[in-house]
């Protein structure tokens, strides 16, 4: 608007109305706004489609029948896109994030105690802060607490395998549990998932919304996986692959991983009030 | 060489997989484990509006229905206003209508629902008035990165035709994949529809 302004400001004085013009349309109200130009409209970055797998990935066999086959329609952002849910703490139980403690029976569950903890981030580096990231993994030997899994590994009756958390006002999160094991699946005869925790992550507005997974520093199946070497960027890939933080570990007691989730970068705050980053 | 500009990188998507339902719907992995869970009914008793189900199938290149998929939806309340401070309209918002919910397909018939209520019309930044309309995100094995789509309704033909996303749809013909049906069924309000993944009817997918 401000450019059809600056053309309408620039017409030459006198300049006759051609006879077939149409009557002016009515004079946009925002043009009479006392609000000075800003780029801060809240939009997000363009999604750069270069860095995520593509909906067809004929080498992880599920992609093939259930990738859309047309050409995505790019829209700009309206409020519909912007906006997203906002969740608070009473969306929360105390032991959300304690995955060795949330189901346990009578006693911890096996393996490897860890803590994995991150920031979301966006793209322009500002901390995500009040966000829901919703985690679920299998159990140590690699087995699922879903009725749908029947590999052969047994379930642990002490490890359910899901949590959540909100971020601070930095962004910060963090979680306990225990490291997932590898396990076999059917893509080829003998696919193996690597070690992996699933995330899913808000955000704050519905078109920054991500599921990804988080894999482990040193896996060798890491290279061959099918599902992960669907993402065509190398440097996209080792961003899952939270390294080992032996610094936020607890001494004699939890092993650490650090895993930070970059989402889209928002233009700016809603609000000249309100802090950056929301 | 001029000034970095030193932006970060999104996170690469990943597929949910076939067990989203332990960390996202934990009873449907078939286990109890939150205090509090996230649903399919976005009503409340104090929401404002008009009662309506949504009901529907996403099939994939074959027909079949998938029946591990987990839909995402986020709306306006019945004023055409989000329940989110970047929501700068006039309309009411209060705590009853959050305005986004989660569903797992049904294990057996791929059948998806959601108990909220009809949203209202909202205004894009550009003063234009958009239909009513869902905003649909869907993740599932097999799926790589989310899916973005709409939901229309069947009823709201004038707002239909002036809506300014609905119209960049080409060739015109495919508008109608994102048209959701309405019927009553023992005096309840539903809308109906199918999200297809692949084939002459694809639904119309966002680069959101």
């Amino acid at each position: 608007m401000i450019l059809s302004t600056d053309r309408a400001r620039s017409r030459p004085q006198g300049e006759t109305t051609p006879m077939n013009a149409q009557a002016p349309a009515s004079r946009d109200p925002r043009l009479n706004s006392p609000e000075p130009f800003t780029p801060r409209d809240g939009g997000f970055f363009q999604r750069d489609r270069t860095i995520h797998p593509p909906a067809y990935a004929p080498g992880y066999k599920s992609s093939v029948l259930r990738s859309p086959r047309q050409a995505l329609l790019s829209i700009e952002n309206s409020v519909s896109e912007i906006t997203g849910p906002v969740f608070g703490h009473n969306d929360l139980g105390p032991l959300d994030n304690d995955l060795i403690r949330n189901y346990a029976k009578d006693g911890d569950p096996v393996g490897e105690r860890i803590i994995v903890h991150g920031r979301v981030l966006d793209e322009t580096g500002r901390g995500v802060p009040n966000t829901l990231v919703e985690f679920w993994q299998a159990n140590a030997g690699g087995r699922y607490r879903h009725k749908k899994d029947t590999y052969l590994a047994p379930v642990d009756p002490n490890f359910g395998g899901c949590g959540r958390a909100l971020t601070d006002d930095a962004g910060y999160y963090y979680f306990r549990t225990v490291k997932p094991g590898p396990y076999p699946w059917r893509n080829f005869v003998n696919s193996w998932r690597p070690a992996h925790i699933h995330f899913s992550v808000f955000g704050s507005g519905f078109a920054q919304r991500l599921i990804t997974q988080m894999y482990f520093e040193g896996d060798p199946l890491i290279p061959i996986c099918p599902i992960l070497t669907t993402i065509p960027d190398k440097d996209a890939l080792d961003r899952l692959v939270a390294p080992l933080d032996l610094n936020a570990s607890i001494p004699l007691d939890s092993l650490a991983y650090r895993f930070d989730i970059v989402l889209r970068g928002q233009r700016s705050t809603y609000f000249e009030n309100r802090p950056e980053g929301n | 060489m001029p000034q970095p500009l030193n932006y970060l990188k999104e996170t690469a998507s990943q597929t949910a997989g076939p067990y989203v339902h332990i960390g996202l719907i934990p009873a449907m992995a078939g286990f109890d484990i939150f205090e509090k869970n996230f649903s399919n009914v976005l009503v409340t008793p104090d929401a404002k509006g008009e009662r309506i189900t949504l009901e529907g199938r996403v099939l994939d290149g074959s027909g079949s229905p998938l029946r591990d998929v987990l839909l995402e939806i986020w709306q306006a309340n019945a004023a055409g206003r989000y329940n989110h401070p970047a929501d700068r309209s006039a309309g009411a918002v209060g705590e009853e209508f959050r305005g986004w919910g989660r569903a797992g397909s049904d294990f057996e018939s791929g059948l998806v629902t959601f108990e909220t209520i009809k949203p209202g019309a909202i205004v894009d930044r550009a003063g234009r008035k958009c239909a009513p309309h869902v905003n649909i995100w869907i993740v599932a094995r097999g799926i790589n990165i989310g899916l973005n789509t709409r939901l229309y309704f069947s009823d709201e033909e004038a707002a239909n035709a002036a809506d300014p996303v609905l119209n960049l749809v080409e060739p015109p013909v495919r508008r109608k994949t994102l048209i959701a049906t309405r019927s009553e069924r023992a005096g309840k309000v539903v809308y109906s529809f199918t999200i297809n993944l692949q084939g002459p009817e694809e639904t119309v997918f966002f680069d959101v």
